[in-house]
């Protein structure tokens, strides 16, 4: 085009789309919250992966010589009524709460975003039935629903474990899910999709999901922090854990008895890899919540 | 004027700090409003004018801020006012009436209660308030006052609420009244009656007024003095009657030029248009804001800044070239269109869509309501169909029904060239599907966020023509540009372009199936008219390549006449009116026609009297017996027919050649009341 | 409004009914056999056998569903496997300390959190607000047991200031001293529940406050804090109530973890108990009971807000 008027515009536009672009990435790394979840979260990912080789002793070696001594040079968390030492059970107790809590979120969200389209993109009858099953469901609490499952299965498997969290977390995101297209769907651009034909399947994947990708990568994050929670009050419960495994709750239900005769090493650091694994997903959920304007 | 003015801004200005970055939104800007007197601030989105109407009651957003200059009220600077001094200013000598009055009222609070505060803050007791509310109220003629402080804002019609706005504007018996875009959304009738409503209790108040709209229309009809705005700045002032009949800014005069007014028609004139888009907000100018898109644009222009130069008595512009701005050259894009189509099947007039007992009825709360009723229309190749009625007529629905985007009840037809198509989309053909699209009024919502412009167009062709990726993708670049979007934004997300581009490439998308007809959604009302009139001239340019054939549905009369061969008005699902363009412009009219047509502020100055239409349009979940109109209609009483109009609904029948229309009382009656 | 509550209630029951349903299932279908769970490997076919006998686990599912629940109706929950009596008798003493415990928690939890909320939207971008949002959530993110051992290791063990257990010993039971003993488990719970319900208020109030109607209250010439007080907080505080609801099923699972970390004799300490033995129809009942208390708060939750709100007050008596 030879207007000069329509390609000062453009120039201007072109412009303008990279430092849009540019100012988000910024915003993401700029955001101080962001930064610190960042980085504790991949403290703890990189722990789950290399644990073992960082750990200085084995989660099951005791040592009857030290039990119960407080944190030292040697034994930089303490050792706990057993004789092994805290701080290689904490590092060593990373990985089963990663995996179950990721394993547990990701089955969750891939069911939850799938009912969520479907049940808010083609309404009526299907919608209805489906809503009342699911308004059921999270009526019943996760916490309670989870033992009574576990306990009326197999007991204490993991993978067990993160089916169960995973379909519990189901009506939630596909609550979220569904709200989000039901506005979604209203918009004329579905109109104009099914103006040329298109199929039901491309206009939900294509057309419809990239739009609700932002709230679902938030409640991605918000379940992940959840599951957390969850896995670590279970173990802590005796359910969902091998007992006696190097996992977090399982060494706070067995050691916490002794903070009353002063024996807090063995409960606190478990119990603080906890919160900080929480709270680093947590921030990474409230950076996100921000910058995608939820 | 030896008086002191009621409200003077001497040299305001405002900036807005966005992103860390203060953007200057009003730029030295000076008048006076006297006592008594209406002053009008006109100009496109993004002038500043809204601003400047918040500045005034020292109201400003959360990142706004004052930078310069003062804001008097009655001598006094309010810039640097106390709070608690500013309070006691709004409770008893200035008062706002903005867009949106269903927002505007607090949903959880009783009319009557919200009203009754402003008499609090005066001092009056809680029951003498009350007291003063039912006053207040009929003042503004609502005619049932208790029964509507009883109730709450969600149970309030837009004109209804605005109303009780007003009511409570006035209740201080103000000095000065701010009205930022009051009947902005309201029907074309109601937005009438809101008009003469403020005029007359302006009469009898000596309110002086600060009105803002962007309508140059209510502008004229409303205002004695009037500032243009472009860009923060104040471009030209004067008496609305000079303005308007010697405008000597090249921005206002462009602005006058590109409306299309009464007796304007695609098939004699081309829209002017103003050149470019109007810069996004806070940038920087060294000389003239308008210099970019300016005709009469000189090297000067762009560093220096023009001073307000007098026109004539208190007719003011700041512009160099102010003797030639009212002779300048037109404006028109000549850059047609290149989007070659399919030569066209059938000869121009033909017929190519048949509408027959279209009807539609959804259920709410397990009540049928009969959204639209017993339609049937025609277009021929190569015309266009304008669609016109107020909210709740069924327009869009109509739009929807016909694209199969909602199936419609049994005994309708939609004939497409002799072909009987199915009731939905899906058991359409592709071929017949392609063959009719629409443009939406609202690009945002209509173009997906997450799509390259390319892929947009690209996969209607792809899925519309059966082409392969690649040639949908080569396809749809030349259409694009054929629309002139520039192959530099082909890669662009929607949110990067301007509403007029947007609009481009909505429009490129409904014709990348080479259709036959398109419907068009209000596909400018929400464009600025400086954008609207490129709009409007490509589309005829398209539609005499192609003999492409358009439904085109506008609440804005002006832009129907200048595009329409033919024209149906709706009111509650029924066509009341149908015929040539012009026949149904100059009557005799339909009574229905004859109140929207003289409710309407035209821009000419030609005042016409208003036929006002009585009461609110009624829900079509419970449509009055007989005739739907005889509850309000301005032509009854008298008629003759009057047991007729309650009892029986009138058909849609030929009162002249070409000329349908829905009523009891004969054309010859109706023509000579209406003259 | 009449018809609102009944089709509201019509709704709840439906819910209920489908609670059942799935627990039922839960526990029938899905692999796993009842009887070996909780005799152990030990057990001999006989042994097991007997078992299902005892406990119904030979006959059809769906004549098991359905005398299931009509048990449910008459107010039987069945027979705890364990102690081989009716589980109500075990429950239902439960229940009542910990609906006393949650009463107290209640107490503290919704002042605070809406306070907090509502200090956060007034000082909206601020060093209090980003405290308050992110702090607030942040706690809530960790485990009630964890908040407990926490809480009890600083002010019972080392400064001594609140007793470590929730249950007072015999001789003093006023219902002061109760209450004292009930603090902090109490404020374990406000730390996870806190950062949802002051987030949700939050918004509800910049909402308000950045409303045209607020506008409105000010350009009449009402004062900043009179508009806040009249305009914004009714408008703000209504979604907050379903906020509330919506957090009891976290109560509820909370209570579990604290009532065992405090050593308090409640529902969730007999749900432990099942947990470790297995015994099952405990947990199915513990479940039932839960589901039907949090399906009548949010029943009363929804009627209370149609009540508060004009709009849908309106609508419904329509």
């Amino acid at each position: 085009m030879n207007d000069p008027a329509t390609s000062t515009i453009a120039s201007k536009s072109n412009l303008e789309r990279q430092t849009i672009r540019r100012e988000r990435i910024k915003l993401v790394l700029k955001d101080k919250t962001f930064i610190v979840g960042a980085l504790i979260l991949s403290f703890w990912i990189i722990l789950a992966i290399f644990g073992t080789v960082i750990s200085p002793r084995g989660a099951g070696d005791q040592d009857f010589n030290f039990v119960s001594q407080s944190p030292s040079r040697d034994f930089l968390f303490g050792t706990d009524a057993n004789g092994r030492d805290v701080f290689s059970r904490v590092i060593l107790g990373t990985r089963l709460i990663v995996v179950m809590a990721f394993s547990a979120t990701i089955l969750g969200t891939i069911l939850g975003t799938s009912l969520g389209l479907a049940t808010g993109y083609f309404k009526g009858k299907f919608d209805m039935i489906v809503m009342r099953l699911v308004e059921a469901i999270s009526a019943i609490p996760v916490l309670i629903i989870a033992l009574l499952a576990i306990a009326a299965l197999e007991g204490r498997s993991p993978t067990l474990t993160v089916i169960v969290i995973g379909f519990v977390f189901t009506p939630n995101i596909a609550r979220t899910v569904r709200a989000a297209v039901l506005g979604e769907s209203e918009l004329e651009y579905v109109a104009a999709a099914r103006l040329r034909t298109e199929r039901t399947r491309h206009i939900l994947f294509r057309e419809i999901l990239p739009n609700v990708l932002p709230p679902i990568i938030v409640e991605f994050t918000v379940r992940l922090g959840y599951a957390i929670f969850a896995i670590a009050t279970l173990s802590f419960l005796g359910a969902g854990v091998e007992y006696g495994s190097p996992n977090w709750g399982s060494q706070i239900a067995e050691n916490w008895g002794n903070i009353y005769s002063n024996v807090w090493w063995p409960t606190a650091f478990p119990a603080l890899a906890i919160a900080s694994l929480a709270v680093s997903i947590n921030l990474i959920s409230d950076s996100l919540l921000e910058i995608f304007e939820l | 004027m030896s008086t002191t003015p009621t409200l003077e801004f001497r040299d305001l200005e405002v900036a807005y700090t966005v992103r860390g970055i203060d953007r200057e939104v009003v730029r030295k800007v000076s008048f006076s409003i006297a006592p008594g007197e209406a002053y009008g601030l006109v100009g496109e989105s993004g002038c500043g004018k809204s601003t400047a109407a918040f500045a005034a009651m020292r109201y400003l957003p959360r990142n706004g801020k004052i930078t310069g200059g003062s804001i008097l009220f009655e001598g006094q600077d309010i810039v640097g006012m106390s709070t608690h001094d500013i309070s006691v200013l709004r409770r008893s000598a200035i008062s706002m009436v903005y867009q949106n009055p269903a927002t505007a009222l607090n949903p959880t609070i009783r009319i009557g209660e919200q009203v009754a505060e402003v008499f609090e803050l005066q001092g009056f007791s809680k029951s003498d308030a009350l007291a003063q509310v039912e006053q207040a109220l009929i003042k503004v003629q609502i005619a049932d006052p208790t029964k509507v402080m009883r109730r709450y804002a969600h149970q309030l019609s837009g004109g209804m609420a605005q109303r009780v706005v007003i009511a409570m504007a006035l209740a201080s018996n103000p000095r000065l009244l701010v009205m930022d875009e009051p009947t902005t959304g309201l029907d074309a009738t109601v937005e009438a009656e809101v008009l003469d409503l403020v005029r007359k209790l302006r009469q009898e108040s000596g309110t002086a007024v600060l009105f803002i709209s962007h309508n140059l229309g209510v502008i004229r009809h409303m205002c004695d003095r009037v500032g243009v705005l472009y860009a923060g700045a104040l471009v030209e002032q004067g008496a609305t009657e000079e303005i308007f009949s010697q405008p000597s800014h090249p921005y206002t005069v462009g602005l006058l030029r590109c409306i299309p007014r009464g007796g304007l028609h695609k098939n004699t004139d081309r829209l002017d248009t103003i050149p470019g888009t109007p810069p996004a907000l806070g940038t920087h100018f060294s000389g003239c804001v308008f210099a970019d898109r300016c005709a009469l644009v000189e090297d000067k222009c762009r560093t220096t800044q023009p001073e307000m130069v007098a026109v004539g008595q208190s007719h003011v512009a700041r512009c160099f070239h102010t003797d030639k701005a009212g002779s300048m050259p037109r404006a028109i894009d000549t850059v047609t269109v290149s989007v070659s189509q399919n030569p066209n099947r059938a000869t121009t007039g033909t017929r190519l869509l048949d509408i027959d007992h279209l009807s539609k009825a959804f259920t709410q709360d397990g009540h049928a309501v009969h959204v639209v009723n017993d339609v049937s229309l025609q277009v021929g190749v190569g015309e266009t169909l304008g669609l016109v009625g107020e909210s709740g007529a069924g327009k869009t629905t109509i739009a929807k029904l016909i694209l199969g985007l909602y199936g419609s009840d049994s005994g309708s037809h939609v004939v497409l060239d002799g072909k009987d198509l199915a009731a939905t989309l899906g058991k359409r053909d592709v071929k017949d599907v392609g063959a009719m699209q629409i443009v939406f009024q609202n690009p945002d919502q209509a173009l997906n966020r997450r799509h390259s412009v390319t892929r947009i167009v690209g996969r209607a062709v792809q899925k519309l023509r059966g082409l392969s990726a690649d040639a949908s993708t080569e396809r749809a670049h030349e259409l694009l540009s054929g629309m002139r979007v520039e192959a530099t934004l082909h890669s662009a997300r929607p949110v990067q372009l301007s509403g007029g581009l947007k609009q481009r490439v909505a429009i490129s998308r409904a014709f990348a199936g080479a259709p036959q007809l398109v419907v068009c959604d209000e596909p400018t009302s929400a464009l600025d008219v400086s954008v609207q009139a490129t709009i409007l001239n490509l589309l005829v340019d398209l539609q005499k390549q192609d003999g492409t054939s358009f439904i085109f549905i506008s609440h804005d009369l002006g832009v129907v006449r200048y595009i329409s061969d033919k024209i149906a008005v709706l009111y509650l699902g029924r066509v009341v009116e149908f015929g040539e363009s012009n026949r149904v412009f100059q009557g005799p009219h339909h009574p229905y026609t004859e109140a929207l047509l003289s409710s309407v502020p035209n821009i000419d100055g030609s005042i016409r009297k208003r036929i006002p239409l009585t009461g609110v349009i009624p829900s079509p979940s419970n449509p009055p017996s007989g005739c739907v109109l005889h509850p309000r209609c301005p032509r009854m009483a008298g008629s003759g027919v009057e047991h007729l109009c309650s009892s029986a609904e009138p058909a849609l029948t030929e009162v002249e050649p070409g000329h349908f229309m829905r009523c009891h009382i004969p054309l010859d009656q109706l023509r000579t009341v209406q003259n | 409004m009449k018809r609102f509550i009944l089709k509201r209630l019509g709704l709840s029951v439906i819910t209920v009914f489908l609670v059942c349903v799935i627990v039922f299932f839960l526990t029938h279908i899905l692999p796993g056999d009842v009887a070996r769970q909780y005799l152990g490997r030990g057990a001999t076919e006989d042994d097991l056998q007997e078992f299902r006998r005892l406990f119904d686990l030979d006959q059809p599912l769906l004549s098991q569903l359905f005398s299931w629940i009509s048990d449910l109706l008459q107010g039987d929950l069945g027979q705890s496997m364990q102690y081989r009596g009716p589980v109500t008798d075990l429950l239902l003493p439960a229940i009542g300390y910990s609906s006393k415990l949650a009463a107290v928690a209640f107490l503290i939890i919704v002042p605070i959190s809406i306070a907090g909320g509502v200090i956060s939207a007034m000082n909206r971008g601020k060093k209090i607000d980003r405290a308050i949002t992110v702090g607030g959530l942040s706690a809530s993110v960790i485990p009630e047991f964890v908040w407990a051992i926490l809480l009890v290791l600083i002010f019972g063990v080392t400064f001594q200031i609140f007793p470590v257990t929730a249950f007072p010993r015999r001789g003093d039971r006023d219902l002061l001293t109760q209450i004292w003993h009930l603090v902090l488990p109490s404020i374990s719970l406000l730390l996870v529940l806190f950062g949802y319900i002051a987030r949700i208020t939050r918004a509800g109030v910049i909402e308000a406050l950045d409303s045209d109607y607020m506008r409105t209250a000010v350009l009449k010439g009402l004062s900043r804090r009179k508009a806040v007080l009249k305009h914004v907080l009714r408008n703000a505080l209504l979604p907050t109530i379903a906020v509330i609801a919506s957090q009891i099923p976290y109560l509820i699972g909370g209570l579990i973890a604290v009532e065992i970390v405090f050593n308090y004799p409640g529902f969730g300490t007999i749900l432990k108990g099942a947990v470790d033995a297995r015994d099952y129809s405990v947990l199915q009942a513990g479940v039932i009971i839960s589901s039907f208390v949090i399906i009548l708060f949010q029943l009363i939750a929804d009627i209370l807000f149609a009540v508060l709100n004009p709009r849908i007050r309106q609508k419904v008596s329509e």
